[in-house]
Order: structure tokens, then sequence, then C-alpha cells
């Protein structure tokens, strides 16, 4: 520290709180990376580089193989290395912060963690499907443009198509995502998760441009995504920027330890700090922030739009794992930074809940389209698992990481037999042409049948273990009237998963309905996993739910 | 030798599995296989009696626990077997009767294209009896319970193809339903008492806990008469059994006169001590069995055709026996006894009658009978044995069964006993009348036979010898069963460590109960003799008297049940549906159509705008500022 910043902090508060704020000392010390602990996160982001590079260096016709072996080994290796970690007791007893600070390596955290992997390891086979549509120009071509940067409908476009490019750069942006979902749910200061957001939903917003078909829509679901992602990162940006005036620090444990009175005072925050206008303003801010990208109500808007334009397997990624991650982060700042004022935060959460359960079940009766329909489904899940969130229990934190794992599962799958329903336009989504499905194509339909009855709660699936924790765990913490709710609600969205059921199996088909293709072993071992984790979780949860139990423990 | 009590349950159940399941293949030995196991079951149980005769009276329960059935935390249900004295006897007569009853049937359906069918429903109904008597606790007796009601259900509406035996299966069910909810719910009202299903845990402590729970131990007590009635056709569930005549012939023997019809008297007896713990329920009890006695024999005297004439008579000789069982240990016993003889000479008297169906082309009106007993030797001495035993000849089984079940009424002390005395007393005479009835009415007097719809004149024959040897048999049991009960008491001796005795206080003696008896009878067969007998029979009902005419329908029984209960069952659930569709589908559709209206004009908001997505994202946070700063505020 030179002397001329000691003198500029007598000039004013501002200029004070920035040279006080990084602590005194004789010289920076080198940061105290844990490269094994952080192994998961730092596998798959070099494994996205590898991809890169990939790229940029392979020739063309053996990058789709290459990208394919080198994501499915890296996600699989990350897995492994989240399992190791595990077994070292790294989510029980060892639970500690690593990376100075900045990233969790606890049970909640590695659970996720887990769960993402897999989730991504899944979306990898729909993503690498390129027997749906029919050769075009000798070549095969899966569900991605054939060049981002092509105008739609434009000649270089169809050039592109003539030469058979295939946009494999979506193996390295899933990576990428799934390295910023991997440290959203482990942040442990609130830039770290800024940046992990940033990080995860860039990658996504160029993802859900990249429809084969359909590109307008894509583009324009994209550029939706991107402006109101921008503009709820905005809003979380400042909340981080409040309650850092709050407490003078951004680490969970630092802001937290303030809220309860047990942090020294910093005097040169001694104006803001404590100033509780701050922190609610703050907390209200950054929540918002979280709850846009968990779909919650009144910030659900873009999914269902985004949902339908997205090419569908980045749709099933997304709306499985940016889930889990988010719910996650959202997890971990209310029962790490804001037990202290769950007074204040929870009744808000049950508002959000209330809103969130019941209209995403409401608007999803007048659904037509499919994409659309799963995506208020989605919304209505989100306001389910908020119910096991807000029980502020161990049991809600097991819960809702239960009911993340099992509802991740189940999107999944139902999105990649969403792909599989087509005519020559591509996917038939409209719900009119589905009918008389099961008649024509049994075997998809009854699967599809299993992930609504998931879906729909009904025991013997996994939505059944999932929302029985979920609504017990809140029961148990006091919210019943939010476990009422829900389960109206879930009467409700019941309704329109019927219908689907009712309309695949016992309306007459169309004449000139959708076909459904024979997709290759990629999306029938998706999908067969998708329908393995459904049953088994929904039959033999027991194992499963005492795993979440035994994870449900954040470090401090 | 506990072993051979499963055995005794699974031959029968063996062969009911191989009859139903063996199809047509088995078409030849059906019948042959199904008494064969009758007769393995029935081997069995004289073996277990031998071996129980060889030990000391007190000595002689024997107990099989084969496995527990239903174990869930503290409700646990098994499956044991328990042979005392009172099982025995049951175990006897229904593997006895049955056995006998199969052999008849091999006759007696031999035309019936169904026939492997029809033994493979007896041998089920054998099975479930036997399970109802040998089960040690109330749980497997209401398995066996409901699997008679089955076994009934299936042969009384054997000939499906005529509506009228379908609507009486149907009846019969539905009527046995009542009494079986009157069983669960007294076996749940026991499970909560006392925590256990078994007997052994159960009716120890029913006296000890009918000082605290009183009530309790009454309900269960009424539950247990409620089934009762449904399963032994009293009044008022007693609608059925006349119906229940339209199955075959052996199926009227054996199950709803000999057996199954009497396993209220068994439910009532095995639950002894609960009654004795309960004296209201006790008194429901002797008011039912005398009602019934009454109520039977009445309907008995009326009825032209003859298998409806012995219905009520079944009826009534099992009112004599509810009542016997609701008077406590005076009449435990006695209750037993004429069980056992009315299963002799009831079976042998429907046995009987199904001969003479057989030479009278299914003819069952006795009006179209008359002078029989030329052209049916066998059938005539065999089922005159039987009448004279039921009406309580001096000597024959039912003189010695009755006469003191009329004893033990007047023993019961006070007006209660003068009342169920003479209510005995004027039973016994209505029996000595309506058998003597039926008896001239077939077999004296001159032909009255007539043309069968298609025109086929009668040709009475005796039947095959298949169907003659156990009317034989049976009519030895009716003639001797009694008399050698009562040789020095020996039933009651064999009784008493299960049921309990006492002799009571009768202010008459037994010689004057006797005398009574026989004025009774003879006035009963002197009216009837008068009636029938002098004068000739005509082939068209009279009119009759109000009470004649009353009795003919059952004394208007299907008539109260169908204004009370079908009228009042129908205006209910015409009035449920209106509520249904009025306000339950109103509140149904209106939720529906509130939610999807709702939801249509919710999805506006979705306007695709990226502008207005984002405005309400900003007012979302606004709101979610605010309601977290108010929050603190309040």
């Amino acid at each position: 520290m030179s002397a001329a910043d000691k003198g500029a902090a007598g000039v004013g508060a501002v200029h004070s709180l920035w040279t006080t704020a990084a602590p005194v000392a004789d010289k920076i010390p080198a940061p105290h990376i844990e490269y094994a602990q952080l192994s998961p996160v730092l596998i798959v982001f070099g494994v996205a580089m590898v991809g890169i590079l990939l790229e940029a260096f392979l020739p063309r016709r053996s990058r789709y193989t290459a990208q394919l072996v080198l994501s499915v080994v890296g996600l699989a290796a990350a897995f492994a290395a989240v399992v190791a970690l595990a077994e070292k007791g790294y989510g029980t007893t060892k639970a500690h912060v690593a990376a100075m600070g900045a990233v969790a390596v606890d049970g909640p955290a590695l659970f996720l963690q887990g769960t993402i992997l897999l989730v991504a390891l899944v979306a990898v086979f729909t993503f690498a499907e390129r027997r749906l549509d029919p050769k075009a120009h000798g070549n095969h071509v899966d569900s991605f443009a054939a060049q981002g940067s092509a105008v739609p409908g434009g000649d270089q476009e169809k050039a592109a198509v003539r030469a058979g490019f295939t946009t494999t750069e979506v193996f390295p942006l899933l990576l990428f995502a799934v390295g910023g979902m991997l440290v959203f749910p482990a942040a442990n200061d609130l830039l770290t998760l800024f940046v992990a957001l940033e990080v995860f939903s860039l990658p996504l917003y160029i993802l859900c441009a990249l429809a084969r078909r359909n590109r307008l829509m894509s583009q324009e679901a994209a550029v939706k995504y991107f402006l109101l992602g921008a503009f709820s990162s905005a809003f979380l940006l400042f909340g981080i920027a409040l309650l850092y005036g709050y407490s003078g620090t951004v680490t969970y444990g630092g802001i937290s330890s303030v809220i309860d009175g047990t942090a020294p005072m910093t005097p040169a925050l001694a104006d803001s700090t404590g100033n509780d206008a701050l922190l609610l303003i703050g907390v209200a801010m950054v929540a918002m922030g979280l709850l846009f990208k968990v779909g919650a109500v009144p910030f659900h808007m873009w999914t269902p739009d985004v949902y339908q334009g997205a090419p569908t397997p980045v749709t099933g990624f997304m709306a499985a794992a940016t889930k889990v991650a988010a719910f996650g982060a959202l997890l971990r700042l209310l029962y790490v930074v804001l037990p202290g004022m769950r007074w204040d935060w929870r009744p808000v959460m049950w508002g959000v809940a209330i809103l969130t359960m019941l209209v995403g079940a409401i608007i999803a009766v007048t659904q037509t389209d499919v994409k659309r329909l799963l995506a208020y489904s989605s919304v209505a899940h989100a306001g389910f698992i908020l119910a096991g969130v807000i029980a502020t229990t161990p049991d809600g934190v097991s819960s809702v990481l239960f009911y993340l794992g099992a509802y991740s599962f189940v999107t999944l799958g139902a999105f990649a037999v969403v792909t599989l329903v087509r005519d020559a336009s591509g996917e038939a989504t409209h719900l009119s042409r589905w009918a008389g499905l099961g008649r024509r194509s049994p075997l998809v339909a009854a699967v599809f049948a299993v992930f609504l009855l998931a879906f729909a709660g009904i025991p013997l699936t996994s939505g059944f273990a999932g929302k029985f924790a979920v609504f017990k765990a809140a029961a148990q913490g006091g919210a019943m009237p939010l476990v009422i709710v829900g389960v109206i609600s879930s009467a409700i969205a019941a309704f329109f998963y019927i219908r689907v059921i009712v309309l695949m199996f016992f309306s007459e088909p169309k004449p000139d309905g959708p076909s459904v293709a024979v997709p290759s072993p990629l999306t029938s071992t998706a999908i067969a996993i998708g329908v393995a984790v459904t049953l088994v979780l929904g039959l033999a949860p027991q194992y499963f739910l005492d795993l979440a139990d035994k994870a449900g423990v954040f470090v401090r | 030798m506990e072993n051979l009590i499963g055995l005794l349950v699974a031959s029968p159940l063996l062969g009911a599995g191989i009859l139903l399941t063996g199809g047509k293949r088995l078409d030849r030995v059906g019948h042959w296989l199904g008494t064969l196991l009758a007769l393995v079951s029935f081997a069995l149980g004289v073996a277990l009696f031998a071996n129980m005769l060889g030990k000391d009276a007190d000595d002689r329960g024997l107990h099989s626990h084969l496995f527990t059935w239903v174990p869930v935390g503290g409700f646990r249900a098994d499956v044991g077997f328990q042979l005392d004295q009172l099982s025995m006897t049951f175990v006897l007569l229904i593997t006895g009767v049955g056995t006998l009853i199969h052999i008849y049937s091999i006759g007696y359906m031999e035309h019936d294209e169904r026939r492997r069918r029809f033994f493979g429903y007896l041998n089920l109904f054998l099975a479930a009896m036997l399970l109802l008597v040998l089960a040690d606790n109330y749980f497997l007796l209401y398995a066996g319970w409901e699997g008679v009601g089955l076994a009934s259900y299936l042969l009384i509406g054997f000939w499906q193809h005529k509506p009228s035996a379908a609507t009486a299966a149907k009846k019969a069910f539905l009527v046995n339903r009542v009494g079986d909810i009157g069983l669960s719910v007294g076996i749940m009202l026991m499970f909560t008492t006392f925590g256990s299903f078994a007997f052994a845990d159960i009716l120890p402590k029913a006296q000890e806990a009918s000082t605290t729970q009183h009530a309790t131990v009454t309900g269960i007590g009424f539950m247990l008469l409620l089934a009762a009635c449904g399963k032994s056709a009293q009044v008022p569930l007693q609608s059925w059994l006349g119906d229940a005549m339209e199955g075959p012939t052996p199926v009227s023997a054996l199950i709803h006169a000999a057996t199954m019809v009497t396993a209220g008297v068994y439910l009532i007896t095995r639950s002894g001590a609960i009654f004795n713990a309960a004296p209201d329920a006790q008194t429901a009890v002797v008011t039912v069995g005398a009602v019934t006695l009454l109520f039977g024999a009445i309907v008995g005297c009326a009825k032209d055709d003859i298998k409806k004439a012995l219905a009520g008579s079944t009826m009534s000789q099992i009112g004599y026996m509810i009542m016997a069982a609701g008077l406590g240990p005076i009449g435990y016993v006695f209750a037993i006894m004429h069980l056992v003889t009315h299963g002799f000479f009831k079976a042998g008297l429907f046995l009987g009658a199904g001969s003479v169906m057989h030479g009278m082309n299914d003819e069952v009106d006795m009006r179209r009978y008359g002078g029989l007993r030329k052209y049916m030797p066998v059938t005539f001495v065999t089922f005159g044995l039987g009448y004279l035993a039921i009406i309580g000849f001096p000597g024959l089984s039912g003189f010695f069964s009755k006469d003191k079940i009329i004893e033990a009424a007047f023993a019961k002390g006070g007006t209660e006993g003068w009342i169920l005395g003479c209510c005995a007393l004027l039973g016994a005479a209505i029996t000595a009348f309506y058998m003597t009835r039926v008896m001239i009415m077939t077999f004296f007097g001159e032909k009255r036979w007539v043309p069968d719809a298609d025109g086929h004149e009668p040709h009475p024959h005796e039947s095959p010898s298949s169907m003659t040897i156990p009317m034989i048999i049976l009519a030895f049991g009716s003639v001797l069963a009694g008399g050698l009960f009562s040789i020095n008491s020996s039933f009651v001796k064999w009784l008493e460590p299960v049921t309990g005795h006492s002799e009571g206080d009768s202010p008459v003696s037994a010689g004057t109960v006797t005398a009574g008896t026989m004025v009774a009878l003879v006035i009963g067969v002197g009216i009837a003799w008068a009636m029938y007998a002098r004068r000739s029979v005509p082939a068209v009902a009279p009119r009759g008297s109000l009470l004649t005419r009353a009795a003919r329908r059952d004394l208007l029984q299907d008539d109260f049940n169908h204004v009370v209960l079908v009228r009042g069952g129908e205006h209910l659930t015409r009035s449920l549906v209106y509520l249904d569709h009025s306000l339950v589908d109103g509140v149904v559709n209106g939720t529906a159509a509130s939610v999807g209206g709702l939801s249509g004009r919710l999805r506006k908001l979705q306007n695709g705008y990226v502008r207005s997505y984002a405005v309400s994202m900003l007012g979302g946070s606004a709101v979610l500022v605010a309601a977290t700063l108010l929050m603190r505020a309040v």
C-alpha cells in the first residue's frame, strides 16, 4: 500500500471503501487453490478448451466423432471426480470452502454437480443424434443449424447445407455451460456467483439460436433470452452491490455474520453497514436474479418462448440442468447467507411460490404446443420446488435435492421424446398432431405417458416421491397453506398431463399425422435412462432420499 | 396329528383347484375325483376323531399354526387351525354329509354337462366350510365365511341359464353381504378392543372386558348376531333362503339345510364367551331365534313347492338352534346337538325331495304329486323316517334334540322362559302340521300328476342306487343319532369342555315338557291329517285365509324389503344423483371452466414482446423489493 492510498483514505467514504476493503498487507499472497477439490469443474473447462482447439485444427468430417467422444469422456471423468470427492468425505465430514473462500465443496454442491454432470452426459447423447431427419445432400444432419452465422434461408446457408456442414461447436458450448453450472450452486461468494451465472448463460443463449429448422423462431428465442437474461443479471449485480454496501464483504459467510451481528464492524463502512434497507433491497434483487433462472413467476415469461424456439435437445438440457444449478444457488443463498433474516424473506418467497405453482399450472391448461406445455409445466414445478426451499429445514434441503435429481431426468426424457415425433417440416409439436399416437407408436406414447405421469406426480414414478418429499418438508416447516396450494395446483396440472395421455391413446389417429422417427442408439439411450431413473426413483426412492439426506448440509 | 388338520382343508381345496382349472379332459373322472377327495377329508376327520376320543376330555384340543398371513406392525393375522370337540363335531358333519351328497350328486347330476364344475364348486364349499369351523381366529374364520358365501352363490346360480336361478343367487349374495358387514365390523371391534383376532386372546377376556367396555362387547355381540342372521337365514335377513332352492337339490341339502346355514349357530356358540358377557345381545339372539322358528314354520305351512316348504322348515329349525344358543350355557350343547341331528334328517328330506323330483320330471309342486309311496318305496321309507325325526316322534333323533331345546327354553326361567318355551312348543305343533302336510301331499292320496311343459307324462320310478344309498345312510342317522347322543348324556359330556353347560332351573319338569311336546305333535299331525288326508287335495291352491296368502308370499318379507329398502334406496340414490349432477358436477365443472377461463386470460399476458416481459420482470422485482421491505416494517 502506497502513501497515496493511505492519504486518500480520509477523502471520502467511497474512496476509503475501495482502499480499506482490501486488507492492508505488505504483499499480495499467491492464491491458494485446492486443485483436487475443484477437479470436476477444472476437467469440464479443460475439456471445453480442448474442444475449441479441435474445432480449430481437426478436419470437418472427423470433428463430430471427436467432439462426441471428448465430451462424453470429459463429463464421465468429471462425474468420477465428483464421486471420488464424495467418497473421500467432502460431502459430509471434510466439507469446506475452497479457492480462498470462493467455492464451497460440500454435500449439496457435490450432489448437484453430480446431477448436472449426469444430465449433461445424457444431453450430449441427444445433441449428437443425427438419424431423425432424412439425409440432406447425402449427409447426416442433427438438430443444429449447418452454419450458425448464416442468414436463415440465405444462399450461404444453402451452401453450408449442401456442403454438409454441422455446428459441432455445440459440444464445447455445452461443456462451458456445464462448467458454469457446476460452479453456480457451489459459489460461496457473490462475485463467483455472478461470474458462474454469466459463464453458463452465454453459451446457452448461443445454443438457443442454433436450431436447424425454424431458425427465425430459434433466433428470436435466443435474443429474447439474451435480453431478459442480461436484464436480470443487472438486477443481480445491483443486488450484489447493495449487499456489499450493507456488509462490506461479498463472501457468504461474511454477509451472514454481519446479518447475525457477530462480525466485527469495518470502521470505514460504518455509514452503511447494518443499514437494513440495503440488505433487504439487495436480497430481493439477488433473489430476483436467481428466480429468473429457475423460471419463477413473475420472472418466468421467457420460458415458453425460449423452450419453444430453442432446438429441442437444448431445451431439454436447459430445462433440466439450469433448474438444478439455479435452485442450488438459491438454496445456498437462502440457507447460508440469509438464515438470520428468514422471517423477512420467507413470506415473500411464499407469495412467489404460490404464484408460480398456480400461474404455471393454470396457463398450461390452454396450451396447444407440447413444448410450451412442458415449459409451463416446468414453471409449475419450479413452484413445487420452491415450496421445499422455503421449508428451511434439513429435510427441505434434501427433498429439494431429490426433487431436482428426479425432475431433471423426467424433463430430459420428455423433450427427447418430443424430438422423435416428426413430420415433413420437422418436429410436430402441436398437440393436435399427437392425437392417436398411442395407436400408431404404442411404445413411444407409453414412454411419454410415463414421463407425463411422473410430471403429474402419480405414485410409482419419481415425480410422486419427489413431490411427496417437498410437500412433507414444507408441511413440517410450517408451510401448510403452501402445501394445500401445491396440491391444488397439482390437481390442475394433472388435467393437462392426463389430457395428453387421453389424446395419445383415446383419439383417432389423423390420416396425415406425424410419424415417429426411429432414433439412433444415442437418443434411445437417453430416453431409456430417463425412463429407468423415473421408475427406479419411483419404486425404490429410499436409497436416493438417504443420499440426499446425507448430502443436505451446507458448509458455512 | 396336528398336521392332518391342514390336510383336512387342503384335500377338497385341491379338488376344487383341479376340477375348476382342469378343463374338459377331466369331465369323465371329475365327479369321482371330487367325491374321492371329499371321502379323504372324511377319513381324515374320522382318524382325528378316533385320536381325540383316546384323550382326556379336557385335553382334546389340537392346535396347528401354519404361517402368519398378514404381519403388519401390531396387526397380525395367522393361518392356524384349532380342532376341539366343537370343531370336530362340525368336521364330521360336514365331511360325512358332504361325502354322501357328493355320491348322491353323481347320480343326480348325471345328465348335466357341467357336472365337473358342479363337483368343483362342491369341493370348494367343503374346503371353505372346513376352514370356517377349523380357524383358530376370527380373521381366518372370515375367510371361510366368505368362501362358503361364494360357493353358495355359485351353486344357487349353477343353472344360470334360468333367470330365476341367476336372480336367486344374486339375492342370496346381496343379503349375505349385509350379514358379512356385521361380521367384519364385529371383527374390527374385537381387534380394537382386544388387540388380536385369535379366539384364545379374545374369548377368555370377554368377561373382563365387559366390565370396562360393556357397550363395545354388546356391540360385538350384536354384530355377530347380524352375521349369523345373514348366513343362517334368520329374521330379518331370511329372505334369500326360499329363493336359494333354485339351486340343484343336492346343494339345497348340503349347503342350505345341513351345513352352511348352520354357520351362524357355530359362530354364536364359538363366541359364547362374548354373548355370556353381553346379556342384551343374548336377549336379541333368543328373540331372533324364537321369531324365526315361528316365521319359518308358518311359511312352511303355506308352500306348495316341496323344496320351499322344506326351506321354511330349515329356517324354523335353525331358529330353534339360534334360540338355544342364545340361552347361554343352558343351550349351547343342545343347539349343536339339534344342528347335527337336523343335518341328518333335513339332508335326508332334501335328498328325498330331489329323488321325487328326479322321478317326476323335475316337478316341484306337491299338488301335482300324490300316491308316490308305491312307486318310490325307498324314497318313501327314508323320507318317512326323516319326517318322523323332524316332527319329534319319540325315539327318533329330532325327539331328543328338540325336546332338550324346549326344556332349556323353559329352564331360562322367569317370564322369558315361559314365552320362549311356549313359542318352542307352538313351533313343534306347526312343524308337525306342515311336515305331515308335505308327507301326505307327496306320498299319499290320489295321483294328481300332470304332464310337464313338453307334454311328457311323468313315470315315477325309484332313483338309482347312487342316490338311494346316501338317503338310506342319512335315514339311519335320522333314526339313531339322537338316541346315541342322549345315552348317558354322551353328547353333553363331549361338548361341555368347550361350550360349558348348566342345567338351568326349569319351572316345569322334563316329563311335563315331553308330554307337552307329544300333545303338540299329535295336534299338529291331527289337523294336517284332517285337512289333507280326509279331504282330497285340490290341484289348484284355494285362495286361503289372509294369513295363508301372506305366508305364501313368505309373510310379505319381499314386499317389505321392496317397499322399505328397494324403494327407499331408489329414492336415496335418485336424490344423490340429483345432488351429484346439480351440486358436485356444478362445482367441478364450474371450477374447471373458471380455471380454463383464467388460463385463457392469463396466456394473453404472454404476448411475445420482449419489452412487456421486461416490464413484468421490473414490476415483479419492484413488488419483491416492496414486499421484502414491508415484511420488515410489519
